[in-house]
């Protein structure tokens, strides 16, 4: 038995109990019974896979995989030009990068805290409006899905910049000068020259924003108050309150598939398999 | 189109700075509400003598060291013998356990706890959390010192070896002085996002084992205290601190 | 004849350092022309403010007698082919060619780019991508996706630098052929004297920001204006204040009648293949290099020898 053998002995030991086997029991109650006090039972069942298709879980789902989609696309938005501007700084590059970075590394519950302190009925803009007399009472700004979308963006975006920029700063600086050379203006660059080299860091980005935006349970919970239900609260909830293991089992792993599905969707995106 | 796009990377930057800010601000403002009302520290007299935010603090740091301790230990040897040679299987479940969504890492433990606790007679507890939280940093320690073995010499081992070193005295006296800034860098980095995590830890804590995202989450949820603000402050400078230590490392 | 370009007193300055200072040149249509100049000379900055990279901080521009100064890079009736090629590398050959084409438009787009394809001689690679291409053939790409667009003005930085030698040389005819069949001005930098010697039909030579002379290969290597120029072009033998080239230097035994000569030691011969450099030390101090003829036996090394030339071949500045 060689060295490197007993050097990867304990991450796979670890992995093997307490991140694959953990993984298998989730398939395994997936598909049996609901015990009488939480738990799971015999006999053998699909029927938790089969209550997903009810018409109220399916809308979870839907909202969830929607509301993702639509910080993914927001993140884009923003977080492109962040990006490309940061490539561009020239020696402060560095500098740009790790103040977008720094909130980013400061506590993710503080960060959402944030926004339930700004944004909550007695909260800053809250106050600010009413003090500038602009408002009377409060504007219903949190527990609705724009907060919970604020807060999947501004928690999410720098997933976003950072491959952007990476893909960005490897280009070569003569082929932006190129273009321009040979007549195109700055919006023609972008759409021929920057935009398709810097697809695959594009996809990279989306993956990155749209899988933990798909699975969020915090933001939801703590800016949705409830009312903003995404499949991680779903889930969660399976296993806390309503105590339905088998159930809450079975949309973890239609959680994981769609992830999975999502990240070979973009992996596979023509952009992508180009620079592969 | 330049300028343009300086306004907008200057816009971009108060929008994730500004909430921040402003939590921070608010920390020290005099009244409970939030309308300024005077400088004061009272948030943070009182932040400092809460017992509940005090037990919280000692469990998460408890949590933080040990699982951060175990999980270098255990992901630079593996990153060390993936060096050596691929290992595509435990890379794979690294990789899964990135890209597997908090809650589910959470539910999937809590689930093989229970099930493990028929055969024997434990319950939740501390312990829980740092065996859940040192299977989800592996992951990013392995991440961060692999990056640093890409470009470190591999003929500086085959030089310790030809001069009589085992592989094991090599990787002691040879390569682990030389990536150890990254090491250092990836145990921070460990250290931060156990101390950060909620989701998994709510889900597999023992009920008197509270950490302290999980007593700031009980407070933010029964309403906004000024005390949250105080404790989130702190938190942000700490971990900012140790932030720029880590990158300083990892620049090392 | 009309200028196609025209630059009045340009100058670049950057925080403390001026790198192009007070340039003046006028460029007639259908030359090549070269910019010659050792590195950080200011040559490259220049062709930069040409192309639009770069804004001159004083002085004016006009192409075509039209002043272009302010003007960005995809208003300017000129091309550049860059020292790296710029080549798009998510497009193939002909797409990289037919990309200025498809910004202006052009209904022929297609035609004019495979016909741009056929002057270069890379019909058959239409459908590679720069990354399957070699480094000639990048080059070649480069070239046509510029001429395609019929610019007043072709630029080329340094675009032989990357190439093999043996390529280097081969491409100096192709480029100066090509110049002559699209009868489109080219201005070429590089640092290579043999380089600008070799195609231009005029050259200037740079150096710390200033054009120290401009003129034709044979003025310029000749009848060099400064000792700056004279040095870059080529070695030369110093005697006194005289600058002697080393193919205008004889060796001898005895000291030649109504010549200047001096005396000398040799220190060593180097054989080039079709000449021999016999290097000798001269008594009043400092060296000299002498060429003769490959089939030469004397002068061998720890010989006294005189070197001699006649006054005619004589540098003189001041």
């Amino acid at each position: 038995m060689n060295t490197r053998w007993w050097f990867l002995l304990p991450a796979r030991v670890w992995t093997a109990l307490f991140l694959l086997a953990p993984l298998g029991i989730v398939g395994a109650y997936s598909v049996l019974t609901r015990g009488d006090y939480g738990g799971v039972e015999a006999p053998w069942t699909m029927e938790s896979y089969t209550r997903l298709i009810d018409p109220l879980y399916l809308a979870i789902l839907w909202r969830s995989v929607w509301m993702a989609t639509l910080s993914t696309v927001l993140c884009a938005l923003l977080g492109f030009p962040l990006a490309l501007f940061i490539a561009r700084a020239g020696r402060r590059k560095n500098l740009w990068l790790q103040l977008v970075l720094l909130p980013f590394w400061t506590s993710f519950l503080v960060r959402t805290y944030a926004w339930l302190f700004i944004l909550r009925d007695t909260g800053l803009v809250n106050t600010v409006l009413q003090r500038l007399h602009v408002i009377r009472t409060p504007l219903p700004l949190l527990y609705n899905d724009g907060a919970v979308l604020l807060g999947l963006v501004y928690s999410f975006l720098p997933f976003f910049v950072l491959p952007v920029y990476a893909a960005l700063e490897r280009l070569d600086g003569s082929l932006a000068e190129a273009a321009a050379d040979l007549g195109a203006r700055p919006l023609s660059t972008l759409r021929r020259v920057i935009l398709p080299l810097s697809a695959p860091g594009i996809a990279a980005g989306c993956v990155l924003v749209f899988i933990p935006c798909l699975g969020s349970y915090l933001t939801p919970d703590l800016l949705g108050g409830g009312k903003t239900v995404m499949v991680g609260n779903l889930i969660q909830n399976q296993f806390t309150t309503a105590r339905d293991w088998p159930f809450g089992s079975a949309t973890s792993l239609v959680l994981m598939l769609v992830s999975a599905l999502a990240l070979l969707m973009m992996m596979r995106s023509p952009a992508t398999k180009e620079m592969l | 189109m330049s300028r343009a796009l300086s306004v907008y990377a200057a816009a971009a930057l108060v929008f994730l700075h500004a909430p921040l800010v402003v939590l921070v601000l608010f920390s020290f403002n005099g009244g409970r509400f939030t309308v300024w009302e005077g400088f004061s520290l009272r948030w943070y007299q009182a932040a400092v003598s809460d017992p509940q935010l005090a037990e919280g603090l000692v469990n998460s740091l408890l949590i933080a060291v040990v699982a951060g301790v175990l999980s270098t230990v255990i992901g630079t040897l593996a990153a060390y013998g993936m060096w050596r040679r691929a290992s595509p299987v435990l890379s794979g479940a690294l990789y899964l356990s990135l890209v597997t969504p908090e809650i589910v890492t959470g539910v999937s433990l809590l689930a093989l706890f229970q099930w493990a606790f028929r055969f024997l007679h434990l319950q939740l507890g501390l312990y829980t959390v740092v065996i859940a939280h040192v299977a989800f940093s592996i992951a990013y320690v392995t991440i961060v010192v692999s990056s640093r073995l890409r470009s470190y010499d591999r003929t500086l081992e085959e030089a310790a070896m030809d001069l009589g070193a085992t592989e094991w005295g090599a990787f002691r006296r040879v390569t682990l002085p030389s990536i150890a800034p990254a090491v250092a860098a990836a145990g921070l980095l460990a250290l931060v996002v156990s101390f950060d995590d909620y989701v998994i830890t709510s889900l597999v804590a023992g009920v008197d084992s509270q950490t302290l995202p999980m007593v700031i989450y009980a407070m933010a949820r029964r309403g906004v205290s000024p005390v949250v603000n105080a404790v989130s402050a702190l938190i942000v400078v700490a971990f900012g601190a140790v932030i720029v230590v880590a990158e300083r490392l990892q620049k090392r | 004849m009309e200028a196609v370009l025209e630059l009045r007193a340009i100058a670049k300055e950057y925080t403390g350092h001026r790198a192009v200072d007070n340039v003046s040149l006028r460029l007639e249509r259908g030359g090549f022309y070269c910019l010659l100049g050792p590195s950080g000379c200011g040559k490259t900055t220049t062709l930069r403010m040409v192309g639009g990279f770069e804004q001159p901080t004083s002085g004016e521009i006009l192409l075509g007698g039209a002043t272009v100064t302010g003007l960005r890079p995809w208003q300017r009736d000129v091309s550049t082919v860059f020292q790296n090629y710029a080549l798009f590398p998510h497009l193939t050959a002909l797409r990289n060619i037919e990309f200025g084409l498809r910004e202006r438009r052009a209904a022929d787009a297609r035609e004019k780019a495979l016909r741009a394809l056929e002057l270069v001689q890379l019909s058959a690679k239409r459908d590679s991508l720069p990354a399957q291409l070699s480094g000639g053939e990048k080059q070649r790409v480069a070239l046509a996706r510029s001429l395609v667009l019929e610019p007043q003005l072709l630029l080329l930085d340094e675009p032989l630098a990357a190439l093999d030698p043996r390529l280097r040389k081969a491409m100096r005819a192709e480029l100066k052929a090509m110049q002559r069949k699209t009868g489109i001005t080219f201005l070429f930098v590089t640092h290579d004297q043999e380089e600008a010697l070799s195609m231009s039909d005029k050259m200037a030579v740079m150096n710390k920001g200033r054009i120290e002379q401009f003129g034709t290969p044979e003025e310029v290597y000749l009848r060099p204006s400064t000792a700056f120029v004279a040095g870059f072009l080529g070695a030369i033998n110093w005697f006194g204040k005289a600058g002697v080239r080393p193919e205008a230097t004889r060796v001898a035994y005895t000291a030649p009648e109504g010549l200047p000569a001096r005396r000398g030691t040799v220190e060593s011969r180097l054989f080039l293949g079709n000449c021999i450099h016999v290097h000798a030390r001269l008594a009043e101090g400092g060296q000299a290099i002498c060429e003769v003829a490959r089939d030469e036996r004397q002068f061998t090394e720890g010989e006294e020898v005189w070197l001699h030339w006649h006054p005619a071949d004589e540098l003189r500045f001041e």
